[in-house]
C-alpha cells in the first residue's frame, strides 16, 4: 500500500512538472531548438553546432532580446542531442516541436539525421533549417524545411569537374558509407558526374562498408587494383583519418579527394601526416578569411580554444538567417502555430543574406545558392584555401 | 595472385582481433556457462586503458627506452590493469547473480557495457583520440604484396598470446583447475577448488587479452571511440559460436576464418554486400554444425 501510495504521489509530481512547463509556454520568449549530435559518431560536430549557439545567443541577450514588430523578446536555447542516430534526431524534433513549443529549430547537422527529422519538422508545420545537410531529399517538397550550405547535386559535380582540371585523371575510385544517407548521396552524384565527363565505366571501383566498420583493407586492396588515379571518399572525420592511413600501407601513393565532411578541426589531427597534400570540397575556409568570418573565427578561437570548422559557421549563419526571418515575421501572436507560419515565410523571403560562408537567397526549395571552396590540407596540416567554384 | 595474397595478410590481420577477443568469451563460458556480453566493452575500456599508458609512458620515457621497450610495457601494464576490470565485472556483475537465471546474467553484461560506453562518454568527453604509434610504421612491399611492420606484428603477437594461454590452460594447475571447472562445476568446488577464484581468474585472463587486442588495434586503426567495441564484440561473440562454445581452439580458429570470410567476400563480391553474404555463409555452417567446430554435444557434459 505503502508502494502504490508513493508511486501515486510520484507521478502527480511528474505530471504537475509537466504541466506547468506546459503553461509557462505562454510566456513570451522565442525558443530556438538545436537538434546536434552531441554523443555518438561526430560529437565533434554536435561541439561545434552548440558553441556557435550559444556566441549567437550571447550576442542576442546582449542586445536585449530578438526584436519583433517594436517588442523585444529573450530568447531560450533547447539543445537536444540527437546522439547521430537518425531515429533520435526524430524524437528529438519532435519532443521539441510538442513539447517545448520551440519557434524554429536549428539542426540536425548531417543528412543521415536531417531528412528524417525534416519529415518531422514539416509536418508539424515548423520551420527547420538544417546548417551542414547537403543532401536534397532534406528540403525536397518540404516547404517549413531550409538549410544553410550548397547541395550534394552541385558539391559532386564541382569536385569531378575539379580533379579533371587539376590532375587531368580520368579514372576514379569512390570508397563510401553505404549505411549513411550523405555519403551514399555524394558517392552518387559524384559518379554520375565524372561517368558523364569521361564516359560509363570511368569510375573504375565504387566500393562501399557500413558505418562503425573500422577495417578498409579488402575494399582498398581492390580499389589499388583497379588502376584508378584518384580515390574520392566522402566520409566523416572518424572515418577519413582511417581509411587515408590504410590506404598509404596498402600502397596507394595518388591523390585523395574529400568532400565537406572533411572540414572538421580534427580530420588533421586523427589523420595525421598522411592526410597532408588532400583536397577537399567545403563551405569556407578558416586560413586567410576576412571581415565579419575572420571577426567570427577570432572570437570563436579565443572563446573554445580552437578555429571553428564550417559546421560551426553555418549554424552561426543559420541562427543569422533565423534571426532575421523571425525580425521580419511582423509580430509574435503568441499563437505558436500561426508564428510558426509567419516565421516560414518571412524567411522563405530573405533576399542576400549576408552571411560568414557567403551570401544567401534561398530557392523555392529552400536552397541557398552558394560557392563551394576547395581547401587543401597544407604541409603544417592547415586548411589553406585553394579554389573558389560558384554555380 | 598477389591480390589473393594481399586479401590473405588483410585477412589475417583482422581475423587476429577476432580470434583474441571471441577467446574472452569461449573462456567464460567454459567455466560459468554464460556469456558475458560486456566482453566487447571490455575490449573498448581495455583499449582507452592502453591510450592512457601509451600516452604517459611516451610522455615520459620516450627519450630514454628504445620504442618496442615502451610497446612492451604498455602492453604489459595495460593487461594488468585490464585485468582488474574484469575481475570487477565478475565481481560486481556475476558473482550476485550466481545462482539467477542465465538470461540475468546475459543481460547485465549488457547492462555492464552500455554503463562502460556511457561512463566513457561522461568521463572522457565526446571527442576522438588518436592512439599513439608505439612503433613507427615501415612499409614494405615483396612482390606486390604490401604489409607493415605493424601488421606482422599484431599477426606474430595474436599467435604468441594464443600459444601462451594454451599453455596455459593445458600445462599449469590454474589451467587444470579451470579445465576442471568447466567440466563440471559442482563437483569440483568439493575438490577445494572455489569458484570464486576461478571465476575471476577467467574473467581477468579473457579480459587481459581483450586489453592487448586493443593495444594492437590501436596500432592498426588509431581512432578511439567508447563505442568501438560493440559491433567487435558481436563478431567475436559469433566466432565463438562459430568455434564451438567453450572451446579456446576452436574460437581462434572460428576468429581467423570470420576475418577470412569477411575480407575474402568483399573481395569477390560488391563491397556492400560483403555482411550480408559474409554471415549467410556462418548461418550455413551452423546449420550443418550447429555446436560449431569443436563444441562438444551437451550430453558429454556432466552438469547439462
Amino acid at each position: 500500500m505503502k508502494k502504490l501510495v508513493s508511486a501515486v504521489a510520484i507521478a502527480c509530481i511528474v505530471v504537475l512538472c509537466f504541466s506547468t512547463s506546459a503553461m509557462s509556454q505562454r510566456q513570451k520568449t522565442i525558443k530556438v531548438g538545436i537538434n546536434a549530435p552531441m554523443t555518438g559518431d561526430i560529437p565533434k560536430v554536435g561541439e561545434g553546432s552548440k558553441y556557435a549557439a550559444e556566441m549567437w545567443l550571447e550576442d542576442v541577450t546582449a542586445a536585449g532580446g530578438i526584436e519583433v514588430g517594436g517588442v523585444k523578446y529573450p530568447v531560450e536555447l533547447i539543445v537536444e542531442d540527437n546522439e547521430s542516430k537518425a531515429e533520435s534526431a526524430v524524437t528529438a524534433n519532435t519532443k521539441m516541436i510538442t513539447q517545448d513549443d520551440v519557434l524554429i529549430i536549428i539542426g540536425p547537422q548531417s543528412s543521415k539525421q536531417a531528412v528524417p527529422a525534416g519529415d518531422v519538422a514539416n509536418n508539424y508545420e515548423t520551420p527547420m533549417i538544417s546548417p551542414w545537410s547537403t543532401n536534397p531529399a532534406t528540403t525536397a517538397d518540404r516547404p517549413f524545411v531550409f538549410r544553410g550550405c550548397f547541395l550534394d547535386p552541385f558539391q559532386g559535380p564541382v569536385l569531378a569537374n575539379f580533379i579533371t582540371e587539376e590532375f587531368g585523371f580520368t579514372k576514379a575510385a569512390v570508397l563510401y558509407d553505404v549505411a549513411s544517407d550523405y555519403p551514399k548521396g555524394l558517392a552518387e552524384f559524384f559518379k554520375a558526374a565524372w561517368e558523364e565527363k569521361h564516359g560509363e565505366g570511368s569510375v573504375v571501383a565504387y566500393e562501399s562498408f557500413t558505418t562503425k566498420d573500422t577495417d578498409f583493407s579488402s575494399q582498398l586492396t581492390k580499389i589499388i587494383r583497379s588502376g584508378a588515379e584518384v580515390l574520392f571518399t566522402p566520409q566523416y572525420y572518424n572515418e577519413v583519418a582511417l581509411i587515408v592511413n590504410q590506404a598509404k600501407d596498402l600502397g596507394w601513393d595518388k591523390p585523395i579527394v574529400g568532400s565537406d565532411s572533411w572540414g572538421s578541426a580534427e580530420t588533421v589531427e586523427l589523420c595525421g601526416e598522411a592526410c597532408y597534400g588532400s583536397f577537399f570540397s567545403t563551405h569556407y575556409a578558416a586560413a586567410g578569411a576576412q571581415g565579419a568570418t575572420k571577426e567570427f573565427i577570432d572570437r570563436y578561437n579565443e572563446k573554445y580554444g580552437y578555429v571553428p570548422d564550417d559546421v560551426a559557421a553555418l549554424t552561426w549563419d543559420s541562427l543569422g538567417l533565423a534571426q532575421a526571418a523571425i525580425e521580419g515575421a511582423g509580430e509574435l501572436t503568441g499563437d505558436i502555430k500561426k508564428d510558426r507560419r509567419a516565421v516560414r515565410d518571412a524567411l522563405a523571403k530573405v533576399e542576400n543574406f549576408e552571411g560568414i560562408t557567403g551570401n544567401m537567397t534561398f530557392t523555392e526549395e529552400g536552397d541557398p545558392q552558394k560557392c563551394a571552396v576547395i581547401v587543401k590540407i597544407s604541409d603544417t596540416g592547415a586548411y589553406e584555401f585553394y579554389k573558389s567554384i560558384c554555380p | 595472385m598477389e591480390y589473393f595474397l594481399q586479401n590473405v595478410v588483410n585477412a589475417l590481420q583482422w581475423g587476429s582481433f577476432y580470434a583474441v577477443v571471441s577467446i574472452g568469451y569461449s573462456m567464460v563460458y567454459g567455466v560459468l556457462m554464460l556469456f558475458n556480453f560486456a566482453h566487447g566493452d571490455i575490449f573498448m575500456v581495455g583499449t582507452y586503458i592502453g591510450f592512457g599508458i601509451a600516452t604517459l609512458l611516451l610522455a615520459m620515457f620516450s627519450a630514454i627506452l628504445p620504442p618496442w621497450v615502451i610497446f612492451l610495457l604498455v602492453v604489459v601494464i595495460t593487461m594488468c590493469l585490464a585485468s582488474l576490470v574484469g575481475v570487477f565485472v565478475e565481481y560486481v556483475g556475476y558473482r550476485p547473480l550466481r545462482g539467477a537465471p542465465r538470461a540475468s546474467a546475459a543481460i547485465t553484461g549488457l547492462m555492464i557495457g552500455i554503463i562502460f560506453e556511457t561512463g566513457n562518454l561522461i568521463i572522457l568527453g565526446a571527442q576522438r583520440f588518436s592512439f599513439p604509434a608505439l612503433i613507427e610504421s615501415v612499409s614494405y612491399n615483396i612482390g606486390g604484396v604490401y604489409f607493415t611492420n605493424v601488421k606482422v606484428l599484431i599477426i606474430v603477437a595474436s599467435l604468441i598470446l594464443m600459444a601462451a594461454l594454451h599453455t596455459f590452460i593445458q600445462k599449469t594447475k590454474w589451467g587444470m583447475a579451470m579445465r576442471a571447472m568447466s567440466y563440471d562445476f559442482l563437483a569440483v568446488p568439493l575438490m577445494g577448488v572455489s569458484i570464486n577464484v576461478i571465476a575471476p581468474l577467467t574473467f581477468a585472463i579473457g579480459a587481459g587479452l581483450a586489453s592487448v587486442a586493443g593495444v594492437l588495434y590501436g596500432q592498426a586503426y588509431p581512432v578511439l571511440d567508447p563505442y568501438m567495441g560493440i559491433a567487435l564484440g558481436w563478431k567475436a561473440f559469433v566466432a565463438a559460436i562459430l568455434g564451438g562454445r567453450g572451446s579456446i581452439m576452436g574460437a581462434a580458429l572460428a576468429g581467423y576464418l570470420l576475418g577470412f570470410i569477411e575480407i575474402f567476400v568483399a573481395m569477390v563480391f560488391p563491397s556492400t554486400f560483403r555482411d550480408l553474404i559474409a554471415y549467410s555463409i556462418i548461418l550455413v555452417i551452423l546449420t550443418f554444425r550447429p555446436r560449431g567446430f569443436f563444441g562438444m554435444a551437451h550430453s558429454t557434459r556432466l552438469r547439462l
